[in-house]
């Protein structure tokens, strides 16, 4: 097992993206952490279908 | 009157929303509030409660609805403009440190190409699609999200482990990575102490009492409830953690957690700690602690697991069992609290909002041969047969999906908890109260302050009827947690509380206090 990306985050200062509760990012910045607050909404609308075939595309 | 509001491509996370539906829900004349987002099983609950009839455009999952039923026809008018303006104030102050939030992870990269963890938070069908883009880039990822898929667990371990990368979760609620709490995590002061941990709450109560011990964590890493538990996931993120932390200079001292773990994996487990040539304490919750193999110890619990830990990062040895209140204190305790007790208070009622908390008392229980009910237990004979009225000794927990179904997790609010210490108090077999508080990161500002107005409510109605109502607590937290361990314990302890040090020492004072109570009427 190769575990030198674990030890890079370990050694580094810890930076954050947030996609979701944004408490978790307001959270973190009292911690004085750098951190990214991402404006995340559903795909596609949340239409299923839509993100499976986006998800298609992805993988090409 | 029922009044639907719905506001295009208008997203807010889920807890925006049951705060929106809170305030909402208080106000005079409502008796029925959802704020939520339009998804179907969203729809589908609306609909169970008689909205949206016979309507052929229904909501989008990108779409805020507001549904509020009640009398006179201006409180709802009222009501629907007041969960609005929750709403938009709460995004203001969210987004008042941020000027620019990128709505996709490349634009997120442009901004901050340094970053080293994602953390994921969002509804559970999109998670693992969010997860395996992070990891795609190189990005650890811890998954907060539940309701993922075992398959798309296991795809995601599998990416991660292939790419060297943490992949923490899904269900994944705590970590402590370079001193920094991150999600549901307190604040610990730093040392040689590395954790990899199947339970949230599990690894929360041990950070804290390694900090009470004044022992320091190193790294405390999570990987979902599920990947020691379920055969499928075969331990992979336990086992990469621990590789990691064998490899690391700052950790002296491996502690492994984890609720009961098939057989496999935690053979893989016990054989990878050997391999680390480091000390390693073990706690598989349920278990008996085997004997200790080279430098691999059992604790019997998780305050012994803290105590095992500190004592080997100080190069000592450890001498289980560890207690911190003898059996002489125990019992002159639990004498006195069962002295006032009536002839008709016979349970234990146990209301827990961290489930591993719940599941280590129940088994301190179940040593001491007590027959317990719950909706964590597996066995036939075990079971309630409602979740929502107790039967005999049960203990709750109240995180469970069964309970949170469109409600704040009782961490988070302390509401869903205090009606159930209401209910309990009027059953008149109600012994004894235990209870957890967690505080820290995540976790509501003022936990015990709303908790000891429900327990000093309780403890009068039972003396009304003659009696004594028994309260046994314990605080998962610190003295740097925000709520600030003391104040907190304080507020409890005003109330009539008896707050232990643990959880474990609260589920043996508990266990005491019940045996005494028995004798009393023998």
């Amino acid at each position: 097992m190769d575990v030198k990306k674990i030890h890079e985050l370990f050694g580094k200062e810890l930076k954050v993206i947030n996609l979701g509760l944004a408490s978790f990012a307001e959270n973190l910045r009292k911690e004085k952490v750098h951190v990214l607050h991402m404006d995340w909404r559903p795909p596609a609308g949340g239409n299923k279908r839509l993100i499976s075939l986006l998800d298609k595309l992805d993988q090409r | 009157m029922k009044k639907v509001l719905v506001r295009k491509n208008a997203y807010y996370d889920s807890v925006f929303l049951m705060l929106a539906a809170k305030a909402v829900k208080r106000l005079p004349g409502i008796q029925e509030a959802a704020v939520v987002m339009g998804t179907d099983v969203n729809l589908e609950l609306l609909k169970g409660i008689g909205f949206f009839s016979g309507e052929t455009a229904l909501p989008k999952p990108n779409d805020l609805v507001i549904a509020i039923e009640g009398d006179p026809p201006e409180a709802v008018e009222e009501a629907c403009r007041i969960a609005e303006e929750t709403l938009k104030k709460k995004r203001e102050r969210a987004g008042e440190d941020q000027e620019y939030q990128p709505v996709s992870l490349d634009g997120a990269l442009k901004i901050l190409p340094e970053a080293n963890l994602v953390v994921i938070s969002v509804p559970g069908p999109y998670a693992a699609r969010e997860a395996r883009r992070a990891l795609k880039k190189g990005l650890h990822v811890m998954l907060f999200s539940d309701h993922v898929s075992v398959e798309d667990e296991v795809d995601l371990k599998e990416r991660a482990s292939e790419k060297g990368l943490l992949m923490m979760g899904p269900d994944c609620g705590t970590a402590i990575i370079n001193g920094k709490p991150i999600c549901f995590a307190n604040v610990v002061r730093r040392g040689g102490i590395g954790l990899v941990a199947a339970s949230g709450s599990g690894l929360q109560e041990v950070t804290c009492c390694i900090d009470r011990m004044e022992g320091g964590i190193s790294q405390a890493l999570g990987t979902g409830g599920r990947d020691l538990q379920d055969p499928r996931v075969r331990g992979r993120m336990m086992l990469l953690g621990i590789e990691a932390l064998k490899h690391d200079p700052e950790t002296r001292v491996i502690v492994v957690l984890s609720k009961p773990p098939a057989e496999e994996s935690a053979a893989a487990v016990l054989s990878r700690l050997e391999e680390t040539g480091k000390p390693c304490v073990v706690q598989f919750l349920g278990r008996k602690p085997l004997e200790r193999r080279g430098a691999v110890w059992f604790s019997g619990n998780l305050e012994e697991t803290a105590a095992m830990a500190v004592a080997l990062s100080r190069g000592e040895t450890p001498s289980p069992p560890f207690r911190s209140l003898s059996e002489e204190e125990l019992s002159r305790t639990a004498e006195t609290e069962a002295a006032n007790m009536s002839r008709s208070q016979r349970y234990v009622r146990g209301l827990f909002a961290g489930g591993t908390l719940a599941l280590e008392t129940m088994f301190l229980f179940e040593q001491e041969g007590f027959k317990i009910r719950s909706n964590m237990a597996k066995g036939p004979g075990q079971a309630l047969q409602s979740p929502h009225r107790s039967e005999g000794h049960t203990l709750l927990d109240l995180g469970d999906d069964v309970f949170t179904l469109g409600r704040p997790h009782p961490m988070i609010d302390p509401s869903l908890r205090e009606e159930r210490i209401a209910q309990e108090a009027a059953d008149s077999e109600t012994a004894l109260l235990i209870l957890d508080v967690v505080l820290g990161y995540g976790a509501h500002e003022d936990p015990c302050g709303s908790l000891a107005e429900s327990i000093g409510k309780a403890k009068a109605l039972v003396a009304a009827r003659g009696g004594y109502l028994s309260v046994v607590a314990s605080i998962t937290g610190t003295e740097k947690d925000f709520q600030n361990r003391t104040e907190q314990k304080k507020k409890l302890e005003s109330a009539g509380c008896l707050v232990m040090p643990s959880n474990t020492q609260a589920a043996l004072l508990a266990v005491h206090i019940m045996k005494k109570a028995a004798q009393r009427w023998m």
